[in-house]
């Protein structure tokens, strides 16, 4: 065991997962090198706020970084920057760099994420036309919602919608154009989704629902989102937010499985078990639900570089966890807690018109699916433990207030 | 600037100057303090930043808000002198807290 944990082990990609899984590694005993090669020129920062407190000013950059610079150094993790992974060799055991340095490996991470998903239209080359993945996306973005300018966001996601709450919150106005008949239509279900519509436009957001942009319009810098029904909207800048791809090329340019993103199972191994795969770039097992989902969140993130670490450093796999998810969007805290798919029963807990409530899934033996909870914490952490129970529950005591989540639980 | 001492659950004392305005949380995480995780990076999402105040602190550090009690009441191993320490800003009168964390986060 100890010669393997001596091994050299190299992570393409330095973000969220990349920084978790190498500071796990050390905590559980690797000795070996550990190097992270990452193409941003930042060491490991959070992304959650790019899209809140950082862009409407509330956070600094320094307050973006996952740790400080110190904690690599001491922890003898070389972070090589700025650089760009352009082929693995798994015959050789090495990974190529743009420009040629080859670099050996014994054990090879691939961390490398997601990116934001291009719009295939006229105009999308413009400029301030923006997508919203990477600091210097959102160093773009700030420098454009100045008061009084015009945004429109393309996609009503949660990074669509975090970033018009922050547009509206800095003085601009905030349009966005969303596909479907609805918000959050592959995340949310139709509760939430007209909840988010209302405070938003309560809160001065205009939407378009139902409608695709099919042109951008401008001369050098855009300024108007033509719609396919003809009309079109001003602007002075185009937040793209219409979903993520997972950074899987080097993978599948290697021959490991691929499916939409890097498939791996619960020790996060991939096709070929020298090599495992961790965060957004990954396909990835929830047994919990009995399938594989792409994941793009900080926990699934962080769960999976431990099973990563426990996988490396011979500890037991640890217990799957129940996926989740928080989104916060002016005073609202949203919490999802696992996946609100397809349950067949509803049921609301609280006051949607207060803004505080829940929504719980169940399934018909009255066991919780999964938890929509807006500015209701106890709802979803009572949730989530009632989901990785397996417990089933008095629906009337669920959707009752003066029951507390608590005696719910008991 | 104020002296935050932090002590693990195995009596391993840190003690470090923390910037005000800073979260105790953020005074951990920059000190590489172990035993404070901040999963969600202080969003009141995870309670995985969980600590205990010293009784002598308790007054000083304000309560909690309805939103944070109410993470806490799902935490493991709360007292009542716990607090997601995401959610207290360090301030020149914290100047000598003292917080101690749990083993769960260990
Ligand atoms: C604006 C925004 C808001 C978000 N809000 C939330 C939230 O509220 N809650 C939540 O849970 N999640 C949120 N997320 C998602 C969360 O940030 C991601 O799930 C998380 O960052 C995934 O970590 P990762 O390490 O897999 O990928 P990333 O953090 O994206 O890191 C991957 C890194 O690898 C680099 N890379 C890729 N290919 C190569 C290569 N070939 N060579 C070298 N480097 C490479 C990339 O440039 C990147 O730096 C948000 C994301 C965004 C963009
Ligand atoms: S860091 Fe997540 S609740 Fe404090």
């Amino acid at each position: 065991m100890d010669a393997i944990l001596g091994g050299r082990v190299v992570i393409v990609g330095a973000g969220h997962a990349a920084g978790q899984c190498a500071a796990l590694l050390r905590q559980y005993g690797w000795t070996g090198p550990i190097t992270l090669l990452g193409d941003e020129p930042h060491l490991p920062y959070q992304r959650p706020p790019l899209s809140k407190a950082w862009l409407k000013g509330e956070a600094d950059a320094e307050s973006l970084l996952f740790r400080p610079a110190e904690f690599y150094a001491e922890n003898d993790i070389a972070v090589r920057t700025g650089v760009h992974v352009e082929a693995i060799d798994r015959e050789a055991w090495t990974v190529t760099l743009r420009g040629g340095e080859a670099l050996p490996w014994d054990r090879l991470i691939l961390a490398t994420g997601a990116r934001a998903r291009a719009l295939p239209i006229p105009g999308a080359g413009l400029n301030n036309v923006l997508a919203l993945r990477n600091a210097q996306d959102a160093e773009r973005l700030k420098a454009l919602l100045q008061p009084g300018k015009r945004v429109v966001v393309i996609g009503g996601g949660y990074v669509g919608l975090e970033a018009a709450a922050s547009a509206r919150a800095l003085g601009c106005h905030a349009v966005v154009v969303e596909r479907e008949p609805r918000l959050l239509a592959r995340v949310a279900c139709e509760t939430l989704s007209d909840f988010f519509q209302n405070y938003h436009e309560a809160q001065g957001v205009e939407f378009v629902l139902g409608a695709s942009a099919r042109e951008l319009r401008g001369q050098g810098a855009v300024h108007g989102v033509l719609l396919d029904d003809g009309t079109e909207i001003a602007c002075d800048a185009v937040l793209v937010g219409v979903g993520a791809v997972p950074n899987a090329e080097l993978a599948a340019a290697c021959g490991l499985d691929c499916e939409d993103g890097v498939v791996v199972d619960l020790a996060g191994r991939t096709s070929d078990p020298s090599i495992s795969a961790i965060g957004d770039c990954t396909r990835r097992p929830l047994p919990l639900y009995n399938r594989m989902a792409r994941l793009e969140s900080v926990p699934s993130a962080l769960e999976q570089a431990r099973q990563v670490a426990c996988d490396l450093t011979g500890k037991p796999p640890p217990p799957p966890e129940v996926p989740w998810f928080w989104s916060d969007q002016y005073d609202l805290k949203l919490q999802i807690a696992g996946l609100p798919l397809d349950a067949p029963l509803r049921l609301v807990r609280g006051d949607v018109g207060k803004a505080n409530f829940a929504v719980f899934h169940l399934t018909d033996e009255n066991v919780v699916q999964a938890v929509e909870a807006v500015n209701m914490p106890d709802a979803f952490m009572g949730g989530r433990m009632l989901i990785a129970s397996r417990k089933p529950v008095a629906p009337a005591r669920l959707g009752d207030m003066s029951v507390s989540m608590k005696a719910v639980l008991a | 600037m104020a002296k935050i001492t932090y002590i693990e659950h195995d009596g391993t004392e840190h003690t470090v100057e923390v910037k005000t305005g800073l979260s105790v949380m953020e005074g951990a995480v920059k000190n590489r303090v172990p035993g404070i995780d901040a999963d969600c990076g202080g969003a009141c999402a995870c309670a995985t930043c969980h600590v205990y105040v010293d009784e002598a602190w308790r007054e000083k550090t304000g309560s909690p808000s309805a939103m944070e009690e109410s993470m806490l009441d799902f935490a493991d191993n709360v007292e009542p002198n716990s607090r997601l320490s995401c959610q207290i800003k360090v301030t020149d009168a914290l100047d000598g807290l003292i917080v101690r964390t749990p083993q769960s986060q260990h």
